[in-house]
């Protein structure tokens, strides 16, 4: 799950970790009343999308009176905000963060993130902070320090100084540093993320560490026992196709194609997008319906892949194990009816009880092409879509 | 004697009196050896009871001292998961299959960090088992589709490792083992690990595996497959047409930062001599190709 740059550093406030003072905002007047209370003479105006890029895709502006943040705000909320992360109409904006401005001497970079090879938190750091990470490690990974950590230990001072020094942080600032990269990791730790980056981590003219930007994501399978994090979650930033799959406990990714597919398995449905385009045909969804679908899942799955206007076909692929064939075929049969088929459906069952399966369709007179491979599938679905 | 588990292996199944533990553990009795291989089920606070005939005990410890039990198959709960593993673990079992799936990665980090003294073996978790056809099945992958032979199978997924289980039957190919290694980016063995053991194990003579996107865990392997592996290799990586930064449906199974894509997983399995297949519906042509069968 991931949460908008205002909550994270609300997260990382609560620990200890310095972020600058702000104020999430909802309207022009909240941003108004915000940068009066937080006074000075600089304020920094922060379109909240979950999407990165934002500084480039023109979402954050810097600006010296109290009018120009109203001006500000107005321009940013409600706009629809293009990033290299969100799609070619963009995010509408309808949160902002008004922050003080800070003094910039330097700014450095820290991530972390699970390592899956030695399944240890690891910390990132560089000095080259500011751009994307992915480009630093693209193009000078060797710029890039990593400090594993042992989940037994926790973090240790004279590591995280070793690891600071290498970015180039050295005296008071690296002291601070210490302090700043323990409470971040206990704050990684304690609330299950699964991805923390301080991008740019800044030293400020006063010579102070700060969180200059805060992304968390939070690791899905832990949520269930932090409720305040659950409670930071902001649908309007998700995809409502998949928002309403997973509602009814299914597994969805739009995708760009006009095949839609419904497998059950992951490595199986990641395999049907492969073979549909293999032939030469565009899948329009990842679809896992799991190990028990129903046939009310069947169904609910049918009208999420039938919303999206580019549909031309749609594959059912099921490998029958836990999950009958029968089974499916009776939830197929329901979802016809109901959800009224005007694209050509193309069907392959295998595995238990596939001839009860293939025999329940058969009897129901449905309108579809049956399949007995994923070649023979896949092929008579890209056929079906160009058709 | 295949790899992992055999017909003369001990199972205790943790957490046997819950809907999922009971109804796979019924399954995996009727198959093959099975009925002489369950030996015990545990759930604590409920010891004392039997299922299926299985007898109950409250902890790993009592089940493991009263039926001499080697190998456990978990199903609990996601939350309780991992300290079942624990458990096994420091009970003494060397071979544990963990089939829950969305254990938090958290819990996982510290299992691991746990099991890093001990000689014991985990699966999983989040994956569908671990079945030496004709012999034993512990898991919830479908029996009959398996023959008894001399392919192993690795994977990280459950519904794709049947397509190619299948596959290989229908090509009158059987199997020797077949290792789901699941699709959590924090867990037990990975494809590196089962592949050494299908390389040692003279009942096996060539090996499918099944990757996916996210992690390194497939490159890794290569890089030991073109120094050392001696057997024929055939993959397929699924994932060719993921966008990164989507979870695609196994929590493992992302491409972040750039990093984890199916084109450097193919590319670093083709430099080490496997026959990868871009096409799942061939996985096990590209088998006998690589034995040269064709």
């Amino acid at each position: 799950m991931k949460v908008h740059e205002y909550q994270a550093k609300a997260i990382l406030r609560d620990r200890g970790v310095s972020v600058p003072r702000g104020v999430a905002c909802f309207s022009v007047n909240d941003a108004v009343n915000a940068a009066q209370e937080l006074s000075g003479d600089r304020w920094v105006v922060k379109a909240q999308i979950h999407a990165g890029g934002r500084g480039k895709g023109g979402g954050v502006k810097v600006v010296e009176s109290v009018n120009e943040v109203e001006e500000t705000a107005g321009q940013l909320l409600g706009m629809q905000l293009v990033t290299h992360q969100t799609d070619a109409n963009g995010q509408q904006v309808k949160r902002l963060l008004v922050e003080e401005g800070v003094g910039i001497d330097r700014e450095l970079y820290l991530g972390l993130v699970i390592d899956r090879a030695t399944q240890k938190v690891v910390i990132m750091a560089s000095a080259e902070g500011g751009t994307e990470i992915e480009e630093v490690a693209a193009a000078t990974p060797d710029k890039i320090f990593k400090l594993f950590i042992d989940p037994g230990q926790g973090v240790i001072d004279t590591d995280v100084s070793a690891l600071l020094e290498k970015v180039g942080l050295t005296g008071e600032p690296a002291e601070q540093g210490v302090l700043f990269v323990k409470a971040l990791y206990m704050a990684f730790w304690d609330t299950d993320a699964s991805l923390a980056e301080i991008n740019p981590l800044v030293v400020t003219t006063n010579g102070k560490i700060i969180a200059l930007d805060a992304k968390f994501n939070f690791d899905d399978n832990a949520l269930f026992r932090h409720p305040e994090i659950v409670a930071m979650r902001d649908t309007d930033e998700e995809d409502p196709a998949e928002l309403e799959a997973s509602a009814v406990g299914l597994n969805y990714i739009s995708l760009d194609g006009n095949i839609g597919c419904l497998v059950n398995g992951a490595g199986l449905a990641m395999a049907t997008m492969d073979i549909i385009k293999l032939y030469g045909g565009d899948p329009a969804n990842f679809l896992d319906v799991g190990g028990g679908a129903t046939a009310d899942q069947v169904t609910e799955a049918f009208k999420i892949m039938l919303r999206n206007p580019d549909l031309k076909a749609i594959l059912v692929n099921i490998f029958g194990g836990i999950m009958r064939c029968d089974v499916v075929a009776e939830g197929l049969v329901q979802a016809a009816k109901v959800v009224k088929l005007s694209i050509p459906l193309v069907v392959r069952l295998e595995g238990t009880n596939v001839e009860k399966g293939r025999e329940i369709l058969e009897k129901a007179g449905l309108d579809m092409v049956t399949a007995t491979t994923m070649n023979d599938a896949a092929q008579k679905a890209v056929a079906a879509a160009q058709g | 004697m295949a790899i992992l588990i055999n017909g003369g292996s001990r199972v205790i199944t943790q957490g046997i009196t819950g809907k999922t533990g009971q109804f796979h553990t019924q399954n995996c009795v009727a198959y093959a050896n099975g009925k002489k291989a369950f030996v015990a089920g545990v759930t604590p606070g409920k010891g004392g009871q039997a299922v299926e005939g299985i007898p109950v005990f409250d902890s790993v410890v009592e089940a493991k001292r009263e039926t001499a039990a080697d190998v456990s198959v978990i199903y609990v709960p996601p939350p309780f998961a991992a300290a079942a593993i624990d458990e096994a673990v420091e009970a003494g079992i060397k071979t544990i299959i963990c089939i829950t799936e969305g254990v938090p990665v958290k819990d996982m980090i510290m299992t691991r960090h746990k099991m890093q003294d001990s000689d014991a073996v985990l699966v999983g978790p989040n994956c569908p088992g671990v079945i030496t056809p004709g012999e034993l099945k512990i898991g919830i992958m479908p029996g009959y589709i398996h023959t008894p032979g001399r392919i192993g199978v690795v994977s990280r997924s459950g519904t794709l490792t049947y397509e190619v289980v299948d596959q290989l039957t229908k090509l009158g190919m059987g199997q020797s083992s077949c290792v789901g290694i699941g699709g959590d980016p924090v867990n037990g063995l990975k494809h590196l690990d089962v592949m050494k053991m299908f390389n040692d194990d003279p009942e096996t003579d060539a090996v499918v595996m099944c990757g996916e996107i996210g992690g390194s865990d497939e490159e890794e392997c290569a890089d030991w497959i073109s120094h050392n592996m001696t057997k024929p290799v055939a993959a397929f990586i699924a994932g060719v047409t993921a966008p990164p930064g989507k979870r695609m449906g196994h929590a493992g199974a992302i491409i972040a930062g750039g990093r984890g894509t199916a084109e450097d997983k193919i590319k670093a399995l083709e430099q080490a001599g496997v026959n990868v297949t871009g096409n799942p519906a061939e996985i096990g042509l590209a088998l006998r190709q690589a034995m040269k069968l064709d």
